[in-house]
């Protein structure tokens, strides 16, 4: 007969391939928390509006450069302890001996409720709510868990409001890369010859140009009367430019390596045209390569964002995003003042390395050798 | 060396049969508590000077590990568990035991390449890409101190001199990569012998080898044995290679000791079933046993190739240097009969592969006529064909690969993989396409249930019955095999041919079976077309061409195949010596 | 290898040429130019705007012919090293960027060293001790040095730098050698500042080339040639050496080859943070200001500096791969 199976669990032998992709994934424990990071960010940046305190926008002249707040969860009452979570409240008073504002204690509980009511919103600028995640209890009460910015501003929420613009640059720039980068990856690893010899002079030329110069010039001849919309789907564009090289170099090589293969000349002996060859026998292979690709190209989309809108050339005021917010960190004496203006630069940090570790994860699963 | 009488002589003086190195119970394993691997269990056996030991067995029957551990380069998480393999280098010495040497240690070092030296299977990944030849052959002499620079150097000049590698003051500062296959497993054996060893280990170094470059490397160990005395540790798979030059013969499976004789009673009165089965194998693929090819065709012609010819083009471009226009298929010419099988061989670069892909048209060729005869009686130019018109020809005309792991999608299942001609030919679907699938694995003697796995469920002989479950899918007439049997173990070699011989006259094959293993073809066909640089040098009946060649090419082929006999030890005695 | 070279270089020549047309495309491409920026700045102070005066201002600086005739002035000039005129400064670009640009290399190429200088052994000991608690370690302050932006660490290091050092670590040079003449003591003062930015822009750098040089030696360590090495008889370290890590050095020096343009690139970002004086500041101020000769000589500079260092590379690695040179 023909000899024993392989051994191994029944489940094992019958999986497929993207099973056991998601097999070798999991054992990834580092991806996985990426992951979780990454979903939980994604979250957050979609429901914005009810995650937020507060309005981003809600200026107070008398709560300039507010530091963090501290929760405090378990609150002592009459009656004994409740969980019942806090801040205390803060107000602004001079210095009596050198004259420069600082907070002083208010001697006053601001307390905080799960699912309060608190500034109004519409919910992707459609159904109007007030429901917030977390938020005071009195809704006339502010609170300042990450700290207030020069005009008084929640910086938590303007976190999580700027969340939303960097995280969605950074999935529709490298949609748009995908695109360029399979289409011209695609026809160069297809066809060959010379249409392959121009697309690759064309990459490496653009691959040896310095980015950030590239990027300054093309985002300082945007228009600045133009709507922030505008910007950010140009900004968008801009970045995807120069990101689509790495993907087309990654789509051309796994066409390249899956031409020569027997199993591709196979299904053209069976008598399958050009199309099914593409579609059902060579892209299934070349999936798995591409979303560990992509997923490892969202951030230098994202980071690419915060430095232009750092330098003033990306997103403006009042678009809010996390290079936008730093722009305010600009010159030392803020920083100096108010440190906690540079936490937009640690959700930047902590996206950038969950995806990494998510994208890696899905690189290593994807690649064969990982058996 | 010289004649079989030649070595009994020289090995007939005692001093040149003491023992050198002897291993007991040797077991080297792999991995711990549950996963744990055994692959050396207990292994026992002793090299004298100027005798040759062959480990002879199976992919996974640990014969390279057992080499290995001798040098104590088996790399983690592999370690050796228990046994001796003790060492003595003459009869004065004390005896050193090397598995208890630590495997990093001075001592362990000093032995390596100066006492007992090796020689690996590949020639090309073996040999450091970016360091010159010479380097590389006098490094072992620098390292153990025996040589300056400039002493090295001359040494390794002289050391290609005596492997035969042509024009050595040149060849010495050239890079592994300019060198043909044999020459570049010349230059290993000399940088094996550059501290003159007392043993030599070989594994496997003439696999990768065409045939008449295996019996030249295998004349120049014979040789080289005799000459300094070595004790020869030859690792091989194939039993041919055996007969030719082993005096005693140890078989393993799976780790294990199977069988230990000289190698005529090894041959003539085995003892253990699993040598019965390694030798019936080797026989019947050989030369000598009686073939099993199919009767003689009933003479309709089914294929008709004239002068077809292939041409790579010239590389001309301004920043690179130009290629001349290669032939590789140079103005071949033969007929194919209805339910013959028609063998094609030759060695590597005589373009056989080539005319394969051009006959089923995966290349285009750039002259000749390929007249095939369809079912229907009309005749076609596949040459000439466009896509279009190919497709119903490709459901008459299908090829089984010879990388049965690359020949599968693995993303798809097998009963995908096998449907597929199926289906985009629009022939079945649904239930009759599965019923049919099922009927196609049972053909190839695997049941039905395993058509929802995945190919990498399957070792490479179930893989390679897949692919002709789907060859077979559209009950084709001809079928090219590309060297099908080739990536597969011997003992499933002559299964996969025997599954091919049974179901030819039952679905009314035939075959174009493309090898260059002479003893494969001479079992399964009818008729030998010869190849050689792009052409055909000789075609005939197997038999004929077998038996009696008439082209000196021919002639060479024939007798560096090895035969499966010790009695007839042709190989090391032959004449010219060409790489 | 003389031939490598020559066709290498004469490769070069259309590289150079496009990278000068993509330049004054990129400077040509905001609306308007230099003159409606100052007319605008004009009306925007509440001045009057002479329609006149603004088109003899056009014509004397040139910005009224068509875009070729501009392109082929400029592109003349630069070939005989005159690199036009600054319209914000009202010097000739030259001297504006002749010191800048010097820096701009010896701060991007200092940190490539200095990168190399990490990332080498850093990467050879991770993918030796592979698994162990250092390759963890290192890995993860990889990942983090990939993930925080550069100018984040450049900001966070001022911010130390003012508050518990109470010394600013930003700019090149001491007050007292901001502007003096070059001497050994000028050097000396550079190096002492120098290392600031090298080591913020070096750490992405470094990173990914830990993780090259890991996964290259990873490759290498399990090829054959390793075990015929280890059966001469060689020391491990001897045949790590000698063998799998030279092999790997190959394609690591060809990180050359994109680390430069991300080096130089990215030192345009820290200069601007840290106030340096290298091309960075000053280029992003030409661009807003449209001051299109100043932005386009330092365009051109920076990419002709990238595009030399992909050249280099590919040199580089032939001399070190036998394989290449015979192709």
């Amino acid at each position: 007969m023909s000899g024993v199976m392989l051994a191994g669990p029944a489940a094992l032998q019958s999986a497929s391939e993207a099973r056991l992709m998601w097999l070798r994934f999991c054992r990834h424990r580092l991806a996985m928390f990426g992951m979780v990071v990454v979903l939980l960010m994604y979250l957050i940046a979609i429901f914005a509006e009810f995650v937020a305190p507060c309005a981003p926008d809600k200026s107070n002249a008398r709560l300039v450069f507010h530091p963090p707040q501290a929760i405090h969860l378990l609150d002592r009452a009459d009656d004994g302890w409740h969980l019942r979570p806090y801040v205390y409240a803060v107000r602004l008073a001079r210095d009596p001996v050198t004259l420069a504002p600082t907070y002083v204690a208010d001697n006053r509980k601001v307390y905080l409720r799960l699912f309060a009511h608190g500034d109004a919103y519409r919910m992707w600028t459609l159904f109007p709510a007030s429901l917030h995640l977390l938020a005071p209890e009195n809704p006339r009460d502010s609170v300042f868990l990450l700290g207030g910015d020069r005009q008084g501003r929640d910086m938590l929420s303007r976190i999580i409001y700027g969340a939303r613009a960097s995280l969605s640059i950074g999935l529709l720039g490298v949609a748009n890369s995908l695109l360029l980068g399979i289409v011209f990856g695609g026809l160069s690893g297809f066809l060959g010859g010379r249409v392959d010899w121009l697309i690759q002079r064309v990459i490496e030329f653009i691959i040896s140009l310095p980015t950030i110069p590239i990027w300054l010039a093309l985002a300082a001849a945007l228009p600045k009367n133009w709507s922030p919309f505008a910007t950010y789907f140009t900004i968008t564009l801009i970045i995807s430019l120069i990101g689509w090289t790495e993907l087309a170099r990654v789509v051309r090589g796994r066409f390249l390596a899956l031409r020569s293969e027997s199993f591709v000349t196979a299904a053209w002996l069976d008598g399958c045209g050009r199309g099914r060859i593409i579609f059902r026998h060579m892209l299934p292979s070349l999936t798995s390569h591409i979303i560990a690709s992509v997923t490892l190209a969202i951030p230098v989309m994202i980071l690419a964002e915060t430095a232009l809108s750092f330098l003033g050339v990306g997103l403006r005021p009042p678009a809010i995003s996390w290079g936008a917010l730093l722009q305010e960190a600009q010159n030392v004496q803020s920083i100096a003042s108010a440190p906690w203006l540079l936490l937009p630069g640690a959700a930047v940090a902590i996206t950038v390395m969950a995806l990494n570790f998510l994208g890696d994860g899905l690189r290593d699963a994807a690649d064969p050798h990982g058996q | 060396m010289g004649t079989d009488l030649g070595r009994r002589m020289v090995a007939g003086i005692p001093a040149l049969q003491e023992p050198v190195l002897e291993v007991r119970g040797l077991r080297t394993w792999f991995g711990m508590g549950a996963l744990e691997l055994k692959a050396v269990d207990d292994v026992s056996f002793t090299l004298r000077r100027g005798r040759t030991l062959c480990i002879v067995g199976e992919s996974g029957s640990g014969k390279s590990i057992t080499a290995r551990s001798i040098l104590q380069i088996v790399g983690r998480p592999g370690r050796i568990v228990d046994g001796e393999i003790l060492y003595r280098a003459s009869p004065d010495q004390p005896v050193i035991d090397i598995a208890k040497l630590p495997a990093r240690g001075r001592r362990m070092r000093a032995l390596r390449g100066r006492d007992i030296a090796m020689v690996f299977q590949e020639p090309m990944t073996s040999l450091s890409p970016i360091h010159r030849i010479g380097w590389q052959i006098g490094e072992g002499l620098l390292a153990h101190g025996l040589a300056s620079r400039r002493g090295a150097r001359a040494r390794a000049i002289e050391l290609l001199r005596q492997v035969e590698i042509p024009r050595p003051e040149e060849a010495v500062d050239r890079f592994p990569f300019e060198f043909s296959g044999g020459m570049r497993q010349r230059a290993m054996i000399a940088m094996a012998l550059a501290c003159s060893p007392k043993v030599l280990i070989a594994d496997e170094p003439t696999t990768a080898l065409d045939v008449t470059t295996q019996a030249e490397i295998l004349r120049l160990i014979g040789r080289l044995q005799a000459e300094n005395g070595l004790a020869v540790l030859f690792i091989t798979h194939d039993m041919g290679v055996v007969a030719q030059i082993a005096d005693d013969v140890l078989v393993m499976y799976q780790g294990q000791v199977v069988e230990h004789a000289p190698v005529h009673q090894l041959f003539h009165a085995p003892v253990h079933p699993y040598t019965i089965k390694l030798l019936e194998a080797a026989k019947k693929l050989g030369m000598v046993a009686p073939p099993a090819r199919p009767a003689a065709p009933n003479g309709q012609t089914l294929l008709e190739v004239r002068d077809l010819s292939l041409v790579y083009p010239a590389q001309a471009s301004l920043f690179r240097r130009a290629k001349p226009p290669t032939p590789a298929v140079r103005g071949v010419s033969f007929d194919v009969f209805e339910g013959e099988n028609l063998g094609i061989v030759g060695e590597s670069g005589s373009g056989k592969t080539t005319l394969g892909s051009c006959l089923i048209r995966v290349l285009q060729p750039t002259t000749g006529q390929v007249r095939y005869r369809m079912r229907d009686g009309a005749s076609v130019d596949l040459a000439t064909l466009d896509r279009a018109a190919l497709r119903p020809v490709h459901r008459e005309l299908r090829m089984i690969f010879q990388d049965p792991f690359a020949a599968l999608n693995p993303r798809m299942t097998v009963a995908q993989c096998i449907g597929e001609p199926l289906l985009v030919n629009h022939v079945l679907s649904g239930a009759a396409l599965r019923r049919r699938v099922h009927e196609l694995l049972g053909m190839v003697g695997l049941p039905p249930e395993v058509g929802g796995r995945y190919p990498h469920a399957f070792s490479g002989g179930q893989r390679q019955r897949i692919v002709i479950a789907r060859a077979l899918a559209l009950d084709p007439r001809l079928i090219i095999a590309d060297e099908a049997t080739s990536a597969l173990d011997v003992t499933l070699r002559g299964q996969i041919l025997d599954l091919l011989l049974d179901l030819q006259p039952k679905l009314g094959l035939s075959f174009i079976f493309i090898s260059h293993d002479l003893g494969v073809i001479r079992y399964f066909c009818n008729r030998v077309a010869v190849m050689y640089r792009g052409e055909i040098v000789e075609i005939g009946d197997a038999d004929d061409i077998c038996a009696r060649p008439t082209q000196a090419y021919t002639k060479r082929l024939l007798a560096a195949v090895p035969a499966a006999d010790p009695v007839h030890r042709a190989l090391l005695d032959s004449g010219d010596d060409r790489a | 290898m003389a031939r490598f070279i020559t066709r290498r270089l004469l490769g070069m020549i259309p590289f150079i040429f496009l990278v000068s047309i993509t330049v004054f495309l990129l400077i040509k491409l905001t609306p308007g130019d230099f003159v409606s920026n100052y007319a605008a700045s004009l009306a925007a102070s509440g001045e009057t705007v002479d329609d006149a005066m603004l088109a003899s201002m056009r014509a004397r600086y040139g910005l009224d012919q068509p875009l070729l005739i501009q392109y082929w002035d400029w592109i003349s000039g630069v070939a005989r090293g005159d690199f036009g005129y600054s319209f914000e400064w009202q010097q000739p670009v030259v001297s504006l960027i002749g010191e800048r640009i010097g820096l701009t290399l010896v701060l991007s190429l200092s940190t490539l060293f200095f990168t190399w200088a990490i990332a080498l052994p850093i990467g050879v000991y991770s993918a030796v001790r592979r698994y162990s608690i250092g390759d963890y370690i290192f890995t993860f302050l990889g990942f983090v040095g990939l993930a925080v932006p550069g100018f984040l660490i450049g900001l966070v290091l001022m911010f130390v730098g003012v508050s518990v050092f109470h010394t600013d670590v930003g700019g090149l040079f001491s007050p007292t050698y901001t502007n003096a003449p070059w001497s050994i003591a000028r050097v000396g003062d550079l190096l002492k500042h120098l290392w600031v930015p090298m080591i913020i822009l070096g750490v992405s750098g470094a990173a990914s080339l830990i993780r090259i040089m890991r996964a290259n030696l990873l490759d290498q360590l399990n090829q054959p040639y390793v075990d015929t090495a280890r059966a001469k008889g060689l020391s491990e370290l001897t045949l790590l050496v000698r063998y799998p890590i030279r092999v790997a050095l190959n394609p690591f020096v060809s990180t050359l080859g994109f680390i430069l343009p991300q080096l130089v690139s990215g030192s345009v970002i820290i200069s601007i943070v840290l106030n340096l004086p290298t091309a960075g500041p000053l280029l992003l101020q030409a661009l807003l200001g449209q001051d299109q000769y100043l932005a386009g000589a330092f365009l051109l500079l920076l990419c002709a500096m990238t595009v030399i260092g992909t050249l280099l590379s590919d040199i580089l690695l032939a001399l070190l791969d036998p394989r290449i040179r015979f192709q």
